[in-house]
């Protein structure tokens, strides 16, 4: 295993596609991931990206990071303009005698894939458009100052949902993209976490094999939203996903794969503890929320059981 | 080129300039309610007549936002909408503009939400009027099929690059069944170049679109794309030029109508033109001095000519089927703001009228006329006149 380590990264490519110089926040998870995702993607992609800390980390004319095609337009629509990409490149293909095979790649956060962007990415994903969406979930407006969205977990306090006398934070649970995207039978939906690279990378490549729609949904630790020390990025993305609050997994044509299957789960506390934003809770609350991993998480247990049962 | 003369509805001759110009990607949606524009070129699709991906989104806003995509990476790019739809898009129209992306969409200007009223007015295009789009406006369905195929190269050419808007009344112009000349594919396909982004998004030669700009260069972008949009009036003249010269319709940014040497002009955009050349005519043989001005070019707006056309004047009655609700109306404010700098400049009386589908028949418009006449008559001009409004 210590061998698979050194020798794993060598066979990823050198070749970087967001180039370093941008302007994300030090220890920021988000830019990693978007780093390993456009590694996995190659130079034959075309970007379409929502509004968010990517966009505007990355672009400040007359600046760019981006070594691929890319176009940023609005919040709620990088999927209808990956609609559009795609539907573009098809018709130049028919009728114009253009021969690159381009993978068309919308990207966005979790508010503009679940709040603001959801209809846009339903409508492309119900017609079937051949492309992948990326949401990298940082579980907060991060961009504009730590606003709640419907994927802040419960219990985080955040500058529109902060904790108080009479308010723990976030009341409401967060939004499962991956069974909506999944509700729409699309082929390919799976969930990673910025701290596992090889993980993010396989998914990514699965996704390229689709023709159609797929979906991944990368929770990616922000350390500025999260209110945690920057050098905490990648223990927390772990930490996630060993306590089951995040849990990773794959579904392929509906079958739930579990890809990480941890015999015993670590504590929540674990995760918790490390973070400004969840400082406030009590005991109780945390009991609570660990009462509602254990259950989210054999949910997802059963389902890939259930699937490997058949 | 044909020189039969057909009988069809305005949306299907749209539909059918849609097809002429061979356009590859059409992203559509039925906000209420939508023309048979869209539905014919779904249809020709279904059929095999026209080779293109119709992209039957789930919002205006999609709509627009296909349409950015499919634009940008070189492929010519159709929509039509009104209405809701229209200002449902809003917010995209404006990055259509500033990304230069040369999408043609016809606007069957409707009035807007509240009350709903899905009948013809031009509220929905007066909100775009600051988008950035080229704003043309036609009278009839002849005018809209010449029109159409006129936008493709203005918008496309590699001097402009920047989306273009015709707008064609409601029912008045969509829905109405009129004579009129098709041109064949040949004549088209001559008249019209292949459209080719001189930046598109490629993987060979990556470029980023739709960077965020810090307060150094906002001012600058957004000075670049108002100098763009002005100057294309030079290819628009060009267009117009050529596309007279092949079929023998001639169009100008502002047209007349017996203006020379009147005393008094009436000042029309779009379909309702038609009736107002009826009360001139009329009037005319009454010995009125009285005649007709119809903005056709919107935006970018013709100073020059529009000046040129009112010269003579001494009175001018403005109609808009539109308000600025709390202020005077579009049309007008623009029309006023030209005629400030002029040393001698006539009198202006604003009529608004029109909305919301209710008609301005011939004798409205005599009616029209002598009302603000009258106004301009006892020197009170200063507040617009609601034809016909029941208080």
């Amino acid at each position: 295993m210590e061998t698979l380590s050194i020798y794993a990264p060598k066979l990823v490519t050198n070749k970087e596609y967001i180039a370093s110089g941008h302007r994300a926040c030090s220890g920021c998870g988000e830019v990693l991931a978007v780093r390993y995702v456009c590694k996995a993607l190659g130079r034959n992609t075309i970007i379409s990206n929502a509004t968010g800390c990517m966009e505007i980390i990355s672009t400040p004319l007359p600046e760019t990071a981006w070594e691929v095609p890319w176009i940023h337009t609005l919040f709620e629509n990088a999927s209808a303009v990956a609609s559009g990409i795609e539907s573009g490149l098809k018709s130049l293909k028919r009728k114009h005698g253009y021969t690159k095979e381009v993978k068309v790649v919308a990207m966005g956060g979790d508010g503009a894939t679940a709040d603001i962007g959801l209809q846009s990415l339903s409508g492309a994903m119900e017609r079937g458009h051949d492309f992948i969406y990326v949401c990298y979930d940082n579980e907060a407006y991060m961009n504009t100052g730590i606003q709640r969205s419907s994927e802040t977990p419960f219990g985080a306090s955040t500058t529109t949902a902060p904790s108080g006398k009479n308010s723990l934070g976030q009341h409401t649970q967060k939004k499962n993209m991956a069974a909506i995207a999944a509700a729409h039978n699309i082929a390919y939906v799976a969930t990673s976490c910025s701290s596992y690279p090889f993980d993010i990378m396989s998914k990514v490549e699965k996704a390229m094999k689709v023709k159609g729609p797929s979906y991944i949904h990368i929770l990616s630790v922000c350390p500025t939203g999260w209110r945690c020390a920057s050098n905490l990025t990648i223990k927390l993305g772990r930490l996630a996903v060993e306590t089951g609050i995040f849990p990773m997994y794959e579904i392929e044509n509906g079958k739930y794969t579990l890809n990480i299957d941890l015999p015993k789960l670590r504590p929540v506390e674990d995760y918790l503890k490390l973070q400004g934003r969840f400082r406030h809770l009590d005991k109780d609350i945390t009991a609570e929320i660990q009462e509602k991993v254990f259950d989210e998480y054999n949910k997802v247990k059963r389902l890939a059981a259930g699937n490997k049962a058949k | 080129m044909t020189a039969k003369r057909i009988g069809i509805e305005s949306s299907l001759a749209i539909a059918e300039a849609v097809r002429l110009a061979n356009v590859d990607v059409i992203a559509a949606y039925p906000i209420t309610p939508q023309t048979h524009i869209v539905e014919g070129l779904a249809e020709m699709v279904a059929n095999g007549h026209l080779d293109a991906e119709y992209i039957p989104v789930e919002s205006e806003h999609s709509a627009m936002s296909s349409c950015l995509g499919s634009s940008a990476v070189g492929a010519r790019t159709f929509t039509a909408t009104a209405s809701q739809g229209l200002i449902l898009m809003h917010e995209v129209l404006l990055v259509a503009a500033s990304l230069h992306l040369p999408i043609v969409m016809v606007v069957t200007n409707r009035a807007l939400s509240g009350p709903l009223n899905i009948w013809g007015d031009h509220s929905d295009t007066m909100i775009t009027r600051d988008s950035g789009w080229i704003q043309i406006f036609v009278e009839n369905g002849q005018q809209a099929f010449d029109q159409v195929l006129c936008a493709f190269r203005i918008a496309e050419h590699q001097d402009v690059l920047l989306p273009t808007i015709i707008n064609v009344d409601g029912f008045h112009i969509s829905h109405v069944i009129e004579p009129m000349y098709f041109l064949d594919q040949e004549a088209v396909d001559g008249f019209l170049p292949p459209y080719k982004h001189p930046h598109a998004l490629d993987p060979d030669k990556p470029v980023t679109m739709g960077c965020f700009a810090m307060p150094n260069l906002y001012t600058e972008s957004r000075k670049a794309l108002d100098t763009s949009l002005r100057e294309s009036k030079k290819v628009i003249l060009e267009t117009w030029k050529k596309f007279g010269e092949m079929t023998g319709r001639y169009y100008k940014e502002v047209e007349t109508y017996k203006a020379e040497a009147a005393e008094t002009l009436l000042i029309t955009m779009g379909s309702y033109s038609e009736n107002a050349m009826e009360a001139i005519d009329k009037m005319q043989s009454e010995g009125r001095s009285v005649g007709l001005v119809r903005i056709r070019l919107w935006r970018p707006f013709p100073y020059m000519a529009f000046l040129e056309a009112v010269s003579g004047a001494k009175n001018i009655v403005v109609l808009d089927r539109a308000m600025s609700l709390g202020g005077p109306p579009p049309v007008c404010s623009e029309i006023r703001s030209a005629l400030y700098p002029q040393e001698k400049r006539p009198q202006v009386v604003s009529v608004v009228g029109g909305l919301g589908g209710r008609d301005i028949s011939p004798d409205d418009f005599e009616k029209l006329i002598d009302i603000g006449l009258g106004r301009i008559k006892i020197g009170d001009t200063s507040e617009t006149i609601m034809f016909g409004v029941r208080e």
